[in-house]
């Protein structure tokens, strides 16, 4: 069974420990897993299609990797906050700063 | 009274007398985007739409401001809808019992039937032909107006940037466009004629009058006396027909308020001079609203959604800055005072009285 860790403000979401072991032979299935079990981080880390959110970041025994990525029993899932998050986004197509209307 | 303060750093519940200085009863949400909140007037219960720069946007709900606050299900699109929402922009008391709309980007209505704890698509304007014309403006593509119709669940129009207005007369199952007489100035003068990309900045309609509706353009002040059918510029007399946010007057119909801004190019207040206009007249005419507002070296910016009434005779008026501040009027505009800054930059205001 694969190991997931979460930052601080989704485990305090979540009510898990620092570390969850979750079943799943890819990353996002396994992340879908982790949010369906915890209702209180359903959404935080996959959007509705399924995608890791933007500036969320997934390693895999240290290595940044897409959800469709294989996992195995023994692998490490980490789940960190991007230094590209948290600022203004700039939306595709628009012509500023989103906070501009 | 209480006022809810989006921010781009959280939720401030801020607490005084109308028109007042107001403290800061509580910070909720710190470092996340609180783009709206609101209090329902009809369970007490209150909403936020909260965006978090990394984990995305969720609405949450309270009975207790200053208490916990419990994440919504959605709005979120289905799976096959492809799509994933951006921000919520807005949320607005439907007219049946514990009734919500939610207006999203990218542009999506959603409803919820058991007082926001849970939202669902609006399929029927997710699904019109048109929206694959859809095009973004500086925000986004967003639906940022629902204006319900007093006692009529069934009607209910919405504005969307850059896309128009939209209408319903059967409860959102099927959508028609509301756009006569809107002239976009923006495009080429051959391309304005049916022109999909309609900027719609901010619309609200007159609950006394409930075909009355006024609406903020890209470029434009409109009103329309026939529910969002055809649209007449009243922007003649402001000193910019360019702005975003609008209040109307609850208890009278031909009374309305705008913060006019520079142009799209720059978006402050027009030579740093702080004022509200207002129409008693249904747009025939216009007046500054100065007495307490800075006349010099105000170069501020006010956000669609940042100007809000109390709902009183007359209205308590109140609005939020890009720079942190928040002024209030009890007397319908006649006087203000700065009510709060230093705060964050300033997303949306409503009162929660």
């Amino acid at each position: 069974m694969a190991v997931v860790s979460l930052p601080s403000q989704l485990r305090d979401r979540a009510g898990s420990g620092p570390e969850v072991p979750i079943d799943g032979s890819t990353v996002g299935q396994i992340l879908a897993t982790l949010e369906h079990n915890y209702p209180g981080i359903a959404g935080w880390i996959l959007d509705e299609t399924g995608t890791i959110r933007r500036h969320v970041n997934v390693f895999l025994n240290g290595e940044r990797v897409p959800a469709e990525t294989a996992v195995s029993a023994d692998d490490r899932i980490q789940v960190l906050p991007a230094i590209s998050g948290g600022a203004s986004v700039r939306t595709p197509g628009s012509l500023g700063s989103r906070y501009r209307g | 009274m209480d006022l809810l303060v989006g921010t781009r750093k959280g939720l401030f519940v801020l607490r005084g007398e109308n028109g007042g200085p107001m403290e800061i009863a509580s910070r909720r949400f710190d470092g996340d985007v609180c783009e709206f909140a609101i209090k329902d007037p009809r369970s007490g219960r209150y909403l936020a739409s909260v965006t978090s720069g990394f984990y995305g946007p969720r609405v949450f709900h309270t009975m207790v401001a200053e208490g916990g606050w419990d994440q919504a299900q959605g709005p979120a699109f289905p799976e096959d809808a492809g799509a994933t929402v951006e921000r919520t922009w807005v949320i607005t008391p439907g007219e049946e019992d514990d009734v919500l709309w939610a207006g999203v980007a990218p542009a999506a209505l959603f409803r919820s039937e058991d007082g926001g704890e849970s939202w669902a698509l609006n399929p029927g304007l997710w699904d019109v032909p048109e929206r694959a014309e859809w095009s973004p403006g500086a925000g986004g593509l967003c639906l940022h107006s629902i204006c319900t119709w007093p006692g009529d669940p069934a009607r209910i129009a919405v504005g969307i940037s850059a896309a128009g207005v939209w209408l319903s007369d059967d409860g959102g199952y099927s959508w028609r466009r509301g756009v006569k007489g809107i002239v976009p100035g923006y495009l080429p003068e051959d391309a304005r004629e049916d022109a999909i990309a309609l900027c719609v900045h901010n619309m609200h309609r007159a609950p006394l009058q409930p075909d009355t509706l006024y609406m903020q353009f890209h470029g434009g002040v409109y009103r329309s006396d026939d529910a969002g059918e055809t649209w007449q510029d009243i922007a003649a007399g402001l000193p910019s027909d360019f702005g975003f946010p609008m209040v109307v007057d609850p208890h009278d119909p031909n009374r309305a308020f705008v913060i006019p801004l520079v142009g799209a190019e720059d978006r402050t207040t027009p030579g740093g001079s702080l004022r509200v206009y207002e129409t008693r007249d249904r747009g025939e005419s216009w007046r500054a609203l100065v007495q307490g507002l800075p006349q010099e070296g105000a170069f501020h910016t006010i956000l669609r959604q940042a100007f809000a009434h109390d709902g009183g005779d007359p209205p308590g008026l109140y609005f939020g800055t890009e720079q942190g501040e928040v002024y209030g009027s009890a007397d319908g505009g006649a006087h203000w005072a700065l009510v709060a800054s230093h705060l964050p930059p300033v997303t949306s205001v409503r009162c929660a009285p």
